[in-house]
């Protein structure tokens, strides 16, 4: 008996060593350790044995069996080892293979201009109002204390569907709309299309975009509208931006002024983007007129306000370098895909 | 405005160069367009005078000139110009000389033309003799004399001298951008005074204390009657006799030309001259032609025919203001003089015109004859009246001084309603408050009287009296704008403002940035086409004229046809931009726009527009397909919180192929309907007659067409696969489909609040179940009868195939979709899904012939 057992591991421990895969392990299991495995059978042949003999033999064979159960157990861990190594070898994949596409699109340069003014000037607590593209003449004109005779009132300059009614030249209208429907303080940026009687070519379109910008409230001064735009084109073009004020005339503003940039491109030495003067003219701006706000019902003397307004297509050009502002209504997928 | 730097220094001392000059003045508010070096750009150019002139031998048009150089032996020289005659005084250029060109005929060059020696037909040639054009000179300055030909200088230009010295060609030239509220700027003295006030320099005014030696009064030879007294402020005549026509001195030939006048004759040059020096137009008749010695100034009758100096016979209208003697017209009043009394070589007594007319009036009349003049540019920006006199005095003055004749003393001077100056308060807390600043009255005081502006009252408010020329010295922010830019703005602080720093992006803007957002992540690029379209769109799209995408409003001064009116619909500018894109060779585009359209309103012409947000999605290429927009579609709404959509099949619009469009509804209750309707515009409280409610309701049936459909449906939008004819129009290669929604439509619609919903605490039990259905049968009415017979336990159903072919009758589909049951309540038995679904199967059967297979 006690050869036999002997004989059992012998041949145990050798086909387990031997096993190559899962199944011949699981076979030698079942012939060694089955119901009607050779250890089992020895169990069972155990009943016809004496007293003395059990004790000789039993705990021969549990041990017996214990062995070769922790040896499958090893080898099975080995053997699922092995067949993920091969498993993984088979699926090994070229990593340099090109990635699923995933084509996210893009908003026109435009629009992630106006974004990007417009979220400054939210930054700084301004809402956005709005207000209809086909206006009155008294809206785009009248109401902004635009002289009767001013040369952008005429059919040269302004579209116009009748004698009272155009399409507004900037968006300065809506001005006028927000000063007749909200009291001060005042705070709004009004982003829109403005077209002018502008014969398409590189740098003019009859349709562009603008930001205008109204604050209206008590102790307004011309230092807050030098602070205000200097953080904006700060922000807009980099923290070394600098900023000049020009005099200059708006009907619609007293004083006016024009707003210079340091170029971005060059830092202020001259180069082909600033023509060479190291500034770039970016916006209109002044105090506005006691006569605009007096359309709005405002008591002039107590409040003051300033006004600006800055030409998107013009900034989004110098931002991007694009040199003919066609570009942005052609469409063509290969230039909008470049503002990913 | 021109403004010679050098000239400019007649009235002002300004010790700095031309740079520095220029910066200056622009922070004080004199904007530079550019600045022209005059006599730069010029080597080895001489003054020579031509010895000898011969024909060419092989050139009838060519001269062989011999041209002293003041060298030992004059040069030989082939000249082309017609006008080159021995004894004349010429600019060469030498053997590799360099002038500013451009050459006769040729276009300006960077940098100049390099002249070398040559042979011209055979015969040498050692350099070239200029025209003054060539020398840096506009061809439209040049004088008449040598216009076409070369430049024939003074007798006393000495030879072999380099010509920009013997001329004293050098000269900086600034070119101010005046705006049209400084009028008073286009003019030498008007620009000194700014300099002056700028580099706290004095102001010297021209010399314009006429002697006036003549022994009779101009009063003797002219009378004057303003009978438009509205049009014409003031009239002012001065007479000069024995006047000796003939050309005016270089010095004065050379002003006009920098600052972009032709020298005519002397007596012109000299009005154009006091004209560019005042901004007082002047003008000069013979006064031999002016009849009854007698000027009127009136309207000119309608269809009154008139000849201009330029020799244009020009028909004229009541609206236009005329010169006119005792029986003719003799001058459209500031605008042009007429033929009839233009000045002649003979003339030798002359009547000064020195006149104030309105603005509107000449800037009417300019507009209507299309003709504008040095003298129309100046008054229909507005002149103060004030100045006629001394300009008037100063032509005299340079008339003696030139020796051109002998003025008469006294003037003839209507002005009915002389212009007073007036007197503004300024308060000196007002200014500093505005400007954020803190200034003294007493330097405000200066900075005004830097200006020529009289000062009185006391600190607190000062009394400030512009020079009358200023005219648009109104109001007390007008005060604060000089002291604001003699102060200067790069010396006003910088701060940023007080108060309130809430913002808002206003819903519209909101849902627009989702609806961005949500088509960019769906792989669409967005586009901006332009507002303005051609009214042959809609035919190009197939859309018949008198539906609402045809009710256009139109532009009365469009750029052309093809920008005439403004769009109705994005559609056709989406289809622009795919067939460009396509035509470019792009293989697959997916777009979209969001922008305005437009509408008029028929009832009212006077009222604006209809002004309506729309999105268009348009896609071709790979993977963009009529279910891809679909997805994207329903996507879009699901992300704006509209989720019970339907689809359902349109043939008749013309932009879609027939058996793939679809309009895109949402099922409303009636009141929800009412609130969703386009909110009529407020009517201000305008008498409501019985018209009105007619009006109202046809207006409101016209808006509806836009956003509503029929059964209880608003329209959201349309799509489908865009129709072979009107793809083939827009030049788009292959299938391509597209969309266009009514974004306020939606907007109104959209609920982008989100609200949480519990998570299943039972599971689900799904069923898969597959139809056999007619070709007819829609998809989305089984569908629908699905989800109607759910019995409360449906939780979802999904279309998982469709499947025609093999083993599937012809004119007969296979449609699959996946149940999925749930209840909020309980774990579903086999039996309760099963009571539920054998009923909605017969259902199924019963309303489309449909047979079960097997899964």
């Amino acid at each position: 008996m006690q050869e036999k057992i002997e004989k059992i591991l012998e041949e145990a421990r050798e086909r387990i060593h031997e096993a190559k895969e899962l199944k011949e392990l699981d076979e030698v299991r079942v012939a060694i350790l089955g119901k009607k495995g050779k250890i089992t059978e020895i169990f069972k042949a155990m009943s016809s044995l004496s007293k003395e003999e059990k004790k000789q033999i039993g705990p021969a064979a549990n041990k017996a069996r214990n062995e070769i159960e922790k040896r499958i157990s090893q080898r099975l861990a080995e053997l699922k080892e092995r067949a993920k190594e091969i498993q993984f070898e088979k699926e090994t994949i070229d990593v340099t293979e090109p990635g699923k596409k995933f084509s996210l699109g893009v908003k026109h340069p435009i629009t992630q201009t106006i974004e990007e003014i417009s979220q400054i000037f939210m930054s700084m607590g301004y809402s956005i109002a709005e207000g209809p593209q086909v206006e009155t003449v008294f809206n785009a004109f009248d109401a902004l204390n635009s002289p009767k005779n001013h040369p952008s009132r005429d059919l040269t300059d302004t579209f116009y569907i009748n004698e009272n009614i155009c399409l507004r030249p900037h968006t300065s209208s809506v001005q006028i709309r927000t000063l007749q429907s909200q009291k001060p303080p005042i705070k709004v940026i009004s982003p829109g299309r403005c077209f002018r009687c502008d014969t398409p070519d590189a740098t003019h379109s009859p349709m562009f975009h603008q930001v205008e910008g109204l604050i209206v409230d008590e102790g307004i001064t011309m230092a807050d509208l030098k602070g205000t735009l200097d953080t904006m084109a700060k922000r807009l073009f980099g923290a070394a931006t600098k900023t000049k004020f020009r005099p200059h005339h708006f009907p619609f503003t007293e004083p006016s002024a024009e707003m210079d940039v340091s170029c971005f491109k060059c830092g202020g030495k001259g180069c082909n983007v600033c023509k060479g003067s190291g500034w770039l003219e970016i916006l209109g701006c002044g105090m506005v007129h006691p006569k605009v706000l007096e359309v709005g019902g405002i008591d002039t003397e107590k409040y003051t306000g300033f006004a600006f307004g800055m030409g998107v297509e013009r900034i989004a050009m110098l931002k991007y370098g694009v040199d003919d502002i066609r570009l942005f209504y052609e469409n063509d997928m290969r230039f909008i895909d470049q503002f990913k | 405005m021109l403004v010679p730097v050098e000239w400019l220094k007649d009235y002002v001392s300004v010790d700095v160069d031309t740079r520095e000059f220029v910066d200056r003045m622009i922070m004080s508010g004199s904007n530079v367009e550019t600045v022209e070096h005059f006599g730069t750009g010029m080597d080895k150019v001489v003054v020579g005078y031509v010895v000898k002139k011969e024909k060419h031998p092989d050139a009838d048009r060519l001269s062989v000139c011999s041209v002293d150089i003041g060298e030992e032996a004059p040069i030989q020289i082939v000249c082309g110009a017609l006008n080159v005659e021995a004894g004349q005084k010429v600019p060469v250029a030498l053997h590799n000389s360099r002038i500013p060109g451009p050459l006769h005929g040729q276009p300006k060059q960077e940098g100049g033309v390099k002249i070398t020696k040559g042979k011209l037909r055979g015969v040498e040639s050692m350099g070239m003799i200029c025209a003054a054009s060539e020398l840096g000179f506009d061809e439209k300055v040049v004088p008449v004399a040598h216009k076409d030909g070369i430049w024939v200088l003074p007798e006393d230009a000495p030879v072999g001298a380099p010509i920009e010295q013997a001329m004293g060609l050098v000269s900086d030239v600034v070119d101010f951008e005046i705006t049209p509220n400084r009028p008073d700027c286009l003019s030498m003295v008007g620009m000194a005074r700014e300099a002056a006030a700028t580099f706290g320099s004095q102001l010297s005014y021209p010399d314009s204390a006429a002697k006036a030696a003549g022994d009779r009064k101009a009063a003797d030879f002219i009378s004057v009657e303003i009978k438009d007294q509205e049009a014409c402020k003031r009239y002012s005549a001065r007479v000069v006799t024995d006047v000796k026509i003939g050309p005016s001195p270089w010095w004065m030939q050379k002003r006009l030309m920098y600052a972009g006048m032709r020298p005519i004759n002397n007596i012109v040059d000299i009005t154009n001259f006091v004209m560019l020096e005042y901004g007082q137009p002047l003008h000069a008749f013979d006064i031999r032609q002016i009849e009854g010695g007698k000027i009127v100034v009136e309207r000119a009758a309608d269809g009154e025919k008139f000849t201009t100096l330029d020799g244009t016979e020009r028909e004229l209208t009541s609206d236009m203001l005329l010169i006119k003697d005792a029986v003719k017209g003799v001058a459209i009043a500031g605008v042009m003089g007429g033929l009839n009394s233009e000045i002649e070589p003979d003339t030798s007594t002359i009547l000064i015109e020195s006149a104030n007319f309105d603005a509107d009036s000449i800037r009417l009349t300019s507009k209507a004859l299309k003709l504008r003049t040095e003298a129309s540019a100046r008054y229909e920006k507005g002149i103060d009246p004030n100045l006629c006199e001394e300009a008037a005095n100063r032509v005299c003055r340079l008339i003696e001084l030139l020796g051109a004749g002998t003025v008469q003393p006294g003037a003839v001077d209507v002005y009915p309603a002389p212009v007073q100056p007036w007197t503004v308060d300024v308060r000196t807390a007002r200014i500093n408050k505005l400007l954020g600043i803190d200034l003294s009255a007493a330097e405000m005081k200066s900075i005004f009287e830097s200006l020529e502006m009289k000062v009185a009252g006391d600190e607190k408010t000062m009394k400030v009296t512009p020079p009358t020329v200023r005219l648009d010295m109104v109001g007390e922010v007008d005060f604060a704008e000089e002291v604001a830019r003699m102060y200067g703005y790069d010396k006003l602080p910088v701060t940023l403002p007080k108060g309130s720093n809430t913002s808002s992006l206003g819903e519209a803007e909101s849902l627009r940035r989702l609806v961005r957002s949500t088509l960019c992540a769906m792989g669409a690029n967005e586009i901006q086409t332009y507002s303005f379209v051609s009214p042959r769109d809609a035919d190009k799209v197939r859309l018949d004229d008198g539906t609402w995408e045809t009710n256009y409003v139109r532009l009365i001064n469009p750029l052309g046809e093809e920008q005439s009116v403004m769009r109705t619909i994005l559609m056709p500018e989406m289809l622009e931009t795919l067939g460009r894109n396509s035509a470019r060779g792009v293989e697959s585009v997916r777009a979209y726009e969001i922008g305005t359209t437009f509408s008029a309103d028929l009832f009212d012409e006077e009222a604006l527009p209809d002004e309506e947000d729309a999105i268009s999605i348009g896609m071709y290429g790979a993977d963009n397909d009529f279910f891809t927009l679909k997805g994207m579609v329903t996507e879009l709404l699901g992300q704006l919180g509209i989720r019970r959509i339907r689809f359902i099949p349109e043939k008749e619009y013309g932009v879609f192929h027939p058996g793939r469009c679809a309009r895109i509804v949402i099922p409303t209750k009636d009141e929800e309907r009412r609130v969703l309707e386009r909110p009529e515009p407020a009517k201000d409280g305008a008498s409501h007659d019985e018209l009105q409610e007619d009006y109202d309701v046809i207006k409101g049936l016209l808006g509806a067409m836009n956003s509503l459909s029929h059964n209880g449906s608003v329209e959201l939008g349309i799509m489908g696969e865009v129709h072979p004819d009107v793809a083939e129009a827009y030049g788009i290669d292959g299938r391509c489909c597209a969309c266009e929604l009514f974004f306020d439509v939606i907007a109104r619609m959209a609920q982008t609040k989100v609200k949480y919903k519990p998570l299943p605490k039972y599971p689900s039990t799904s069923r898969d179940i597959a139809l056999l259905v007619d070709e007819a049968v829609q998809v989305g009415d089984i569908e629908s009868v699905i989800r109607q017979s759910g019995g409360g336990i449906l939780e979802d159903v999904t279309l998982f195939d469709i499947y025609r072919g093999r083993q599937i009758e012809e004119g007969k589909k296979s449609v699959a979709f996946t149940l999925v049951y749930r209840a909020e309540d309980k774990t579903l038995t086999d039996e309760d899904v099963a009571a539920v679904h054998e009923k909605m199967l017969q259902v199924l059967k019963d309303r489309f012939h449909a047979a079960l297979r097997e899964m």
